[in-house]
């Protein structure tokens, strides 16, 4: 997207600490309307920590997070997700007795009436390939499967912003090209933020990247500016 | 697995209908009191079954629902003079008691270790309240509490609207047999609602459910309350059967019966904490007619070689062992076996 | 003033006596993650050990200090090797396997020596403040209970014993890349943890008839202290034991013993809601 829009989510001076470290340190962050940001750094640079921030599976020692203007300070996980978030975290996350169709059926159900929901599950699981998957337990499925379920979840719930918690771990080379496609596809009707430390998977996605570093922002930037900085460089190759 | 769900759903409903209507014609009057006693247990452990099985909440003070169902029951039916309106209090107050707790724990988001403890000193309280209510100035209304000596006396169950005609022990038989079914199908028609659903997924994994924006607090409250009222209602039948109520059933022994028979009939399935209940219950009663060797022992043994050898419990692994002998001449062994183990789906 | 002695007295010795109860449930549960549910057994069989040695001649302090903890010492053995090893991280399960230990003792206990109370006299006569009346053997638990204290905080403090345990407890795997296997310091806790539960139910045992249910009076205060204490075994039981003695003394002497120990569990389940780790899980964090 070229034109962006409005600030719709918002960090000021978020700080998190455990016992004496200090995870995130004092981040004002903006993201504005059709983004798709990537978050980078080295492990342990604070990114997965802020991420968990934004989610409110972690209350912030201090600052505050903002969504479309409105302090979700303290909200529990559910609300900032029924707020129209959808998240996926780090590792496949999945309820492993539940079979793939089942799964889509909980992201739909949500927010749909009983009429309009099972066509719309039907559609999701076209969509993203599932009809095969559909009547197995997700415990019984390979790695890579269990990535595109969490994912068809995720969009399922019709979220306008989209946080994805390194979406492409884990997969092969012919999976990561379809991951970086459908994040494209994705993005065209939401606003999203991946948490990323593989550098190629960031040149293939290629927009704004913001770089973290001891859990503060060292640059942000466009990919090709951020890839050629030497900070980076030196924050990769030293770590 | 729809089809064989479905299938089992009609044998059992077969087996509970013969048992309905069959046992009262070929047993004495004295036996069929003695298994209404098993009929009113299988539905305490069914109540732990649904919130430690499905919900996934380790409760170690299911007594407390029982006793306070019971107890309630007592006091509003000597109040009352009938028992229908006592009848329906039983079950919603445990209900709401189990609802205001259970919104305590999860919205404080305290852990299952320290939720058993909270369960486990909750039932503690009202057991050492209600011991201590000997005295003459505890009086709910025309109710002596009584203490450690209990209640003896009040009125039992009547035909609704009809205070006079009060039911005999085969017509209490049928009540009580009634309710384990309604029960046991009300539960597993409940599994298979969007609420249902929404449950599993939180005992699965309860971030991904948050995520997902659902209330895990919310569901896990009404799970607790749900199970809160059935214990209730096994409560108000418990008072019925022997027309007697006392501290004892507020007692930690109480709450270790109830875990250990949803542990040993199987968790995650609604027929086992049932056979549970039925089998530990009818050990107990075997053990206690021969009086040699203590029944405090073989329960707590029974509890440590569960969890230790077949943590699963009895329904879970026979069925299993169905799963592999139905498969194994089609299939080789080994894949069979990977299948069952993936096969949970919930009885 | 008497009076003022006097009630500074009991609630000393209501401290002392839940320090006592609590300190074998504190070691297992702050140095393992185990909540022994069968701790209040633990002390009955003390108890038992302490009166049947007395009963058989021998010295009563004796009896009290060292058969007791030795007796239920080797139990807890015999225990950790049979049960507990094979629960190790699975604290629900451990939970459920030692509430049927629980059972088994009573049961076992039962069929010895029979559904009736037993006990023994004090060995200390009482001495008077003022008017009142005060028990000598109060004061020796108070000293008791400050013994336990002090030699399980050295014990971890300065011992190898203690450092190799409180290395075992922050990480199993460094210990063992050390050369140090925690299954056997486990084992040795556990045992240790028994051991001290056997003392403490011998020293309490000349205060009150004991019969095969008694566990049951003990743990669910054990419990509480100790879960309301939080991880660090030392600070964790003597700060929760201080609160809840004194509230459950102060209730007691205002209205009724029943009355004392709802005040306790209340108190407990208020404080949990409200710290949900604990004394220690929020304050005096890097204590012991």
């Amino acid at each position: 997207m070229a034109t962006k829009g409005a600030v719709v989510l918002e960090t000021r001076s978020l700080t998190m600490r455990f016992g004496g470290v200090v995870a995130v340190d004092n981040v004002d962050f903006e993201l504005r309307e059709g983004e798709l940001r990537c978050l980078i750094g080295p492990n342990g640079a604070g990114k997965s920590t802020f991420f968990k921030c934004l989610t409110g599976q972690l209350l912030p020692t201090a600052g505050d997070v903002l969504i479309q203007d409105r302090s979700m300070l303290g909200e529990p996980p559910c609300r900032i997700a029924a707020a129209g978030i959808g998240v996926k975290t780090q590792t496949p996350s999945l309820f492993n007795g539940l079979t793939a169709r089942e799964h889509i059926a909980l992201a739909v159900e949500r927010h749909h009436g009983r009429d309009t929901a099972a066509a719309r599950i039907d559609e999701v699981i076209d969509r993203f390939n599932l009809g095969d998957l559909g009547r197995r337990l997700v415990g019984e499925l390979a790695h890579g499967q269990r990535q595109r379920v969490e994912i068809a979840m995720v969009v399922a719930a019709d979220p306008w912003l989209v946080l994805l918690d390194e979406p492409a771990a884990g997969m092969t080379h012919e999976e990561v090209d379809r991951m970086v496609a459908l994040i494209h596809e994705i993005n065209r009707n939401a606003t999203m933020i991946i948490v990323e430390h593989d550098m190629q998977f960031i040149r293939m996605i290629g927009d704004q990247v913001t770089v973290f570093h001891q859990g503060a922002i060292l640059i942000e930037d466009h990919v090709e500016v951020v890839l050629s900085d030497a900070r980076v460089r030196e924050v990769y190759l030293g770590a | 697995m729809p089809d064989s769900a479905r299938n089992r759903h009609i044998l059992v409903a077969a087996i509970g209908l013969l048992i309905l209507f069959g046992l009262p014609v070929v047993v004495d009057l004295v036996t069929l009191l003695e298994i209404s006693i098993y009929v009113v247990y299988a539905i305490l452990g069914l109540s732990l079954g649904f919130i430690w099985g499905y919900g996934g909440i380790l409760c170690f003070g299911q007594a407390a629902f029982f006793g306070l169902g019971a107890y309630t029951y007592a006091v509003t039916a000597i109040n009352v003079g009938e028992s229908t309106g006592p009848f329906l209090l039983a079950i919603l107050l445990p209900l709401v008691f189990a609802a205001l707790l259970g919104a305590m724990m999860f919205y404080g988001r305290i852990s299952d270790v320290y939720m058993g403890v909270i369960t486990l000193v909750v039932t503690l309280i009202l057991f050492k309240f209600i011991n201590s209510t000997a005295n003459e100035t505890w009086i709910v209304g025309k109710a002596r509490l009584g203490g450690f000596n209990g209640i003896p006396a009040f009125p039992t169950l009547n035909v609704p609207g009809d205070p006079g005609a009060l039911l005999d022990p085969e017509q209490f038989f049928y009540v009580a047999m009634v309710f384990l079914l309604l029960v046991y199908f009300g539960l597993h028609w409940l599994m298979t609602t969007r609420f249902g659903r929404v449950v599993v997924a939180i005992r699965e994994n309860e971030v991904r459910a948050e995520l997902l924006g659902y209330d895990i607090r919310l569901y896990k409250t009404a799970v607790f309350a749900i199970g809160g009222g059935i214990g209730g209602l096994a409560g108000a039948l418990f008072a019925n059967w022997g027309n007697f109520v006392s501290p004892g059933l507020f007692s930690l022994a109480q709450s270790a019966t109830i875990i250990i028979w949803v542990i040993v009939g199987g968790l995650g399935t609604m027929i086992g904490p049932v056979v549970g209940a039925v089998l530990i219950q009818y050990i107990t009663t075997l053990l206690g007619q021969q009086g040699v060797i203590n029944n405090a022992f073989v329960l707590g043994g029974i509890l440590v070689l569960f969890v230790l050898l077949l943590p699963k419990g009895l329904m879970p692994t026979l069925g299993q062992l169905l799963t592999r002998l139905r498969r194994a001449p089609r299939r080789p062994a080994r894949r069979s076996a990977e299948q069952a183990e993936g096969g949970r789906d919930g009885h | 003033m008497d009076f003022v002695a006097v009630i500074i007295l009991e609630v000393l010795y209501a401290i002392a006596s839940l320090a006592l109860i609590s300190a074998g449930l504190a070691v297992v549960f702050g140095m393992m993650r185990v909540i022994n549910l069968a701790h209040g057994e633990f002390l009955m069989l003390g108890g038992y050990a302490a009166i049947v040695s007395v009963r058989a001649g021998l010295n009563i302090y004796v009896a009290m200090l060292v058969v007791a903890p030795l007796v239920v010492g080797i139990i807890g053995l015999i225990i950790e090797r049979c049960v507990i090893q094979f629960l190790y991280g699975r604290m629900l399960d451990t939970m459920l396997a030692t509430w049927g230990l629980s059972l088994l003792l009573t049961g076992v206990v039962t069929m010895i020596f029979g559904n009736t109370t037993t006990g023994i006299s004090t060995p200390i006569g009482g001495f008077a403040i003022g008017s009142y009346q005060a028990s000598g053997y109060n004061i020796f638990i108070m000293l008791a209970g400050i013994a336990v204290i002090a030699v399980i905080f050295t014990v971890l403090k300065t011992t190898r014993l203690g450092l190799i345990a409180r290395g075992a407890m922050q990480s199993a795997d460094m210990a063992s890349g050390l050369g140090h296997n925690p299954k056997r310091i486990y084992m040795v806790t556990f045992t240790l943890g028994a051991a001290l539960s056997g003392l403490a139910g011998g020293i309490l045992a000349p205060l009150t008839g004991l019969t095969p249910t008694s566990g049951g009076l003990y743990v669910s205060k054990a419990f509480i202290t100790v879960i309301s204490g939080g991880a660090a075994v030392v600070t964790g039981t003597v700060s929760s034991s201080a609160l809840f003695g004194t509230l459950t003394q102060l209730t007691m002497l205002l209205s009724t013993p029943v009355w004392g120990d709802v005040a306790m569990l209340f108190a407990a389940i208020v404080l949990l809601r409200l710290l949900p780790r604990g004394i220690t899980g929020r304050f005096f964090r890097r204590q012991v």
